[in-house]
């Protein structure tokens, strides 16, 4: 065992976020941890790394106690964190992201070259893809991990926690990340990452310790077990499958594009002539990697931005260069794919949160004058349809986990009763209950005759809910298939640009 | 999880330990001066709690202090950091005082409810300078606000020289204002004070700014484009609407200030004009929280300071520019909020 964790037991205010977690990791190991949001996995690995203090418990490294008093951060024993958001420096390269904070010195000065000879022989040693020059504003988010790896390896860190490292890959990347991962631990590093993405913990890692509710409730070898049994541990009840749809029948389009283009900065053009349109009781999914287009595409359909060319249709009315109110007053509703920057407001109310663009409403709303009647009786209402919790309408947006944030933006967009719900990445970080629920409720907005355009990098989750598929690449639209015709090998290559 | 800790007493209590710090420092420096602390704080409390008369004067030393911190506040929860206060108050000022001599014929309630109006349009329209150009052009509202405080007063100057504006006279000042347009002074308590009839109105303002930000769909929309401009847009809500609204607002409340200096104290717009409650009203606005109560409590204390220091200047041997330093001791700790609020509660601030 190169960690022993014993007894940990970690209280909040509202919430034992530890209680009593003891875990083991062997050296040389890939150790998955997995269990729904709010199940204490990152809290743990924030004591582990030395963030956060716990109140009772121990933990061994390597046969002796880590002092976690003040001051106590893992990186001086060896430990390094890969966070959920990473915590790069958008302007700096990505060698000065790398070494920042041990910059090697010569006297006064950087010694960039011998700073440049590390990092180049960890590149070469775990073979990590990485362009050590290049700004990481312009990388896309796998790069930006490749870049976290090297960072912890570079302070020589031998256990390497990653926190949810898969949830914004694209299946290519994630076997990459995989790849890199089969190598740390080849090499005698240990690495434990949390997740919630069930198949992958089976495919990559050695052992699995699942937690629920604070407490570990199981700790067993990956090939003993398989996603739906590990699935019932992380939950503790059986899961209901997903409704499948029947009988489906399109009526009209309710929202329609039609060579859509987008210039961007410095001659790059994230959207090039896309066209499609979404039907009356259709679920269209668009995949692809993220980076291709799919954000500003969301960005021009909800009318953050204005397209260079091309049109824009909500339920026959063209709407190109109409406000995004206006959008919304005509039937759009959207799940933005950052919740907590473009989807809450962190320090509102949940009230508040689910007010959030139908203030002026004429049930919220008198003559300018907000019902606080009736927002409170749409604010339970909602609380119980979507099972947010906590369930107090006063509590603060930034208290809420990953997975209420995302019930809160869905409660509310769907609360409008849309004629058309444009969902980009709605699951992305997502826990396993709050994803079935949105799912269900993409169906649900399909069975009752409205359209839904979701926008997402989960593969699974594309070939799961929609009944046509188009492909994303380099800002066009490559593909468009039925349902029938689309299968995960032919999706995955036409994502890497490699068919079309 | 983060816990609540800016509701209820929790949210009282490091200003209270702010203030506490302050007055230990403050102290210090009395120690080193050679005079009590005790005997300075005697005289402190006396000269702005101790009569009828010294109330009245801390109350009226508030009074412009409520206007301008909620202009600060205002623009704030906008996500605005409106500096140009004081420029705002002298347009507000300038106007009220010239429609104040020049419009005659009126009753008190039309000639008073006419220059208030007009001041504060003014000032709103001073404000809408810069909100403009942050709307439209992105162009940052601090730089803006500064600049047009200058131009603000250079502007009065000259326009209080010409032979239209100006009293003939050696001083550059304007007429006084009819006895129409003169807001009626509380001598009921105090036969000589200058506290007006403009706290009142300054008092329904706290009311209104509370009942415009959480009560309407308008306030609603402004603490949501300061919160997160980007969910707002998002949803439907425009920050370039909203940021306009918000800086009339602010601009309209600092020019409300200007004309309760000229129609309830000064009786004239005198240049240069009394400089500093624009600013003073940053402080009272962060002393405040940003909110509207706060404001008022924050104003008064401030206003307890100014009528209790030129008490202290009088009685002791302490000069008056002490109270100045205390002033700027307590919004250096009410800026130190976040380590104080740390320091009162070492648990609660944890990231999830």
């Amino acid at each position: 065992m190169i960690l022993n964790v014993q007894g940990i037991t970690k209280a909040f205010p509202r919430i034992v976020a530890n209680d009593d977690v003891s875990l083991g990791v062997r050296r040389g190991e890939i150790h998955a941890l997995v269990g729904e949001n709010g199940a204490g996995k990152t809290t743990l690995m924030n004591i582990i790394y030395g963030l956060i203090r716990p109140d009772r418990g121990r933990i061994m490294l390597r046969g002796s106690e880590l002092p976690l008093s003040e001051g106590f951060l893992g990186t001086d024993y060896g430990i390094g964190m890969i966070h959920q958001h990473f915590m790069l420096i958008r302007e700096f390269t990505v060698l000065e992201n790398i070494i920042l904070g041990s910059e090697p010195a010569k006297g006064p000065m950087l010694d960039r070259a011998r700073a440049r000879r590390r990092v180049e022989e960890l590149v070469a040693r775990y073979g990590i893809e990485a362009d050590l020059d290049r700004k990481v504003r312009d990388l896309s988010v796998g790069e930006e991990q490749r870049v976290e790896i090297l960072k912890v390896l570079y302070r020589d860190a031998e256990i390497i926690i990653m926190d949810e490292p898969t949830g914004v890959l694209t299946p290519q990347e994630t076997c990459g990340l995989f790849e890199t991962m089969r190598g740390l631990v080849a090499d005698g590093k240990t690495v434990v990452f949390i997740t919630h993405k069930l198949e992958e913990v089976i495919e990559v890692s050695d052992s699995v310790t699942v937690m629920r509710q604070g407490r570990v409730v199981g700790n067993v070898p990956a090939r003993e077990t398989d996603a739906a049994r590990l699935a019932e541990m992380m939950v503790g009840r059986q899961l209901d499958a997903l409704p499948r749809r029947t009988a489906v029948s399109f009526g009209e389009p309710v929202l329609k594009v039609t060579g859509l283009s987008l210039d961007g900065r410095a001659g790059v053009r994230p959207l090039r002539g896309i066209s499609f349109d979404v039907r009356k009781g259709e679920v269209l999914g668009i995949c692809g990697v993220e980076g291709n287009g799919q954000l500003e595409l969301f960005e021009v359909l909800i009318g953050l931005r204005r397209p260079s060319g091309g049109s824009v249709y909500i339920g026959g009315d063209e709407v190109t260069h109409r406000s995004t109110a206006s959008r919304r007053e005509a039937g759009l509703a959207e799940i933005p794919p950052d919740r907590t920057t473009m989807g809450i407001v962190a320090e509102f109310s949940l009230r508040e949160n689910l007010l959030l663009g139908r203030q002026t409403d004429n049930r919220f709303s008198r003559s300018g004058f907000l019902d606080a009647g009736a927002i409170d009786g749409e604010t339970s209402r909602l609380v119980g349809e979507f099972g947010i919790m906590p369930p107090d309408p006063d509590a603060r947006g930034y208290s809420f986990s990953g997975g209420n944030q995302q019930k809160i933006v869905v409660a509310r967009e769907l609360a409008r009763e849309p004629a058309i719900l444009v969902a980009c990445q709605p699951t992305r970080g997502v826990d396993i209950g709050a994803t079935r629920l949105i799912h269900k409720c993409i169906l649900r907005q399909a069975d009752e005759g409205k359209g839904v355009l979701l926008i997402s990098a989960d593969l699974s989750e594309i070939l799961s809910l929609s009944d046509r598929i188009g492909v994303m690449y380099r800002g066009e639209l490559v593909g468009l298939f039925e349902r029938e015709d689309a299968t995960e090998e032919k999706l995955g290559l036409m994502m890497a640009g490699v068919l079309n | 999880m983060r816990g609540e800790v800016r509701t209820g007493l929790a949210g009282v209590i490091p200003p209270l330990v702010a203030l506490a710090l302050a007055g230990i420092v403050s102290s210090v420096i009395v120690l080193l001066l050679g005079e009590s602390p005790l005997r300075i704080a005697e005289v402190m409390v006396t000269g702005s709690l101790g009569s009828l008369s010294s109330i009245a004067n801390t109350l009226e030393e508030a009074t412009p202090l409520i206007f301008t911190g909620l202009c600060v506040a205002i623009a704030m929860r906008s996500g605005l950091f409106n500096i140009g206060g004081e420029g705002q108050l002298v347009v507000g000022a300038f106007v009220a005082a010239w429609v104040g001599y020049r419009v005659g014929g009126l009753n008190p309630v039309m000639h008073i409810t006419l220059c208030v109006a007009l001041a504060g349009a003014a000032g709103a329209l001073w404000a809408l300078i810069p909100g403009i150009l942050k709307a439209r052009f992105g162009a940052h509202e601090v730089i803006n606000t500064i600049m047009l405080n200058y131009v603000a007063f250079i502007l009065a100057n000259f326009l209080v020289g010409l032979p239209y504006f100006k009293k003939p006279g050696q001083i550059p000042q304007t007429e006084d204002v009819l006895s129409s347009a003169l807001l009626p002074r509380m001598t009921f308590l105090y036969e000589y004070t200058r506290l007006n009839l403009g706290f009142v109105i300054a008092i329904a303002c706290v009311l209104i700014i509370y009942i415009l930000l959480e009560k309407t769909e308008v306030g609603f929309e402004i603490r949501s484009v300061g919160h997160n401009p980007l969910a707002s847009r998002a949803s439907g809500i425009s920050v370039v609407r909203n940021t306009l609204i918000a800086m009339a607002i602010s601009g309209f409340l600092a020019g409300m200030a200007g004309s309760e200096r000229v129609l309830g104290v000064h009786r004239h717009f005198i240049s240069p004009f009394p400089f500093g409650y624009g600013f003073a009203g940053i402080a009272v606005a962060l002393l405040g929280r940003n909110r509207p109560m706060g404001v008022l409590v924050s104003a008064v204390f401030f206003g307890a300071l100014a009528s209790g220091g030129a008490q202290v200047d009088i009685e002791t041997n302490v000069p008056r520019e002490l109270v100045t330093v205390i002033q700027a001791i307590v919004i250096i700790f009410v800026a130190c909020e976040y380590p104080i609020r740390k320091l009162v509660f070492p648990r609660r601030r944890t990231a999830t």
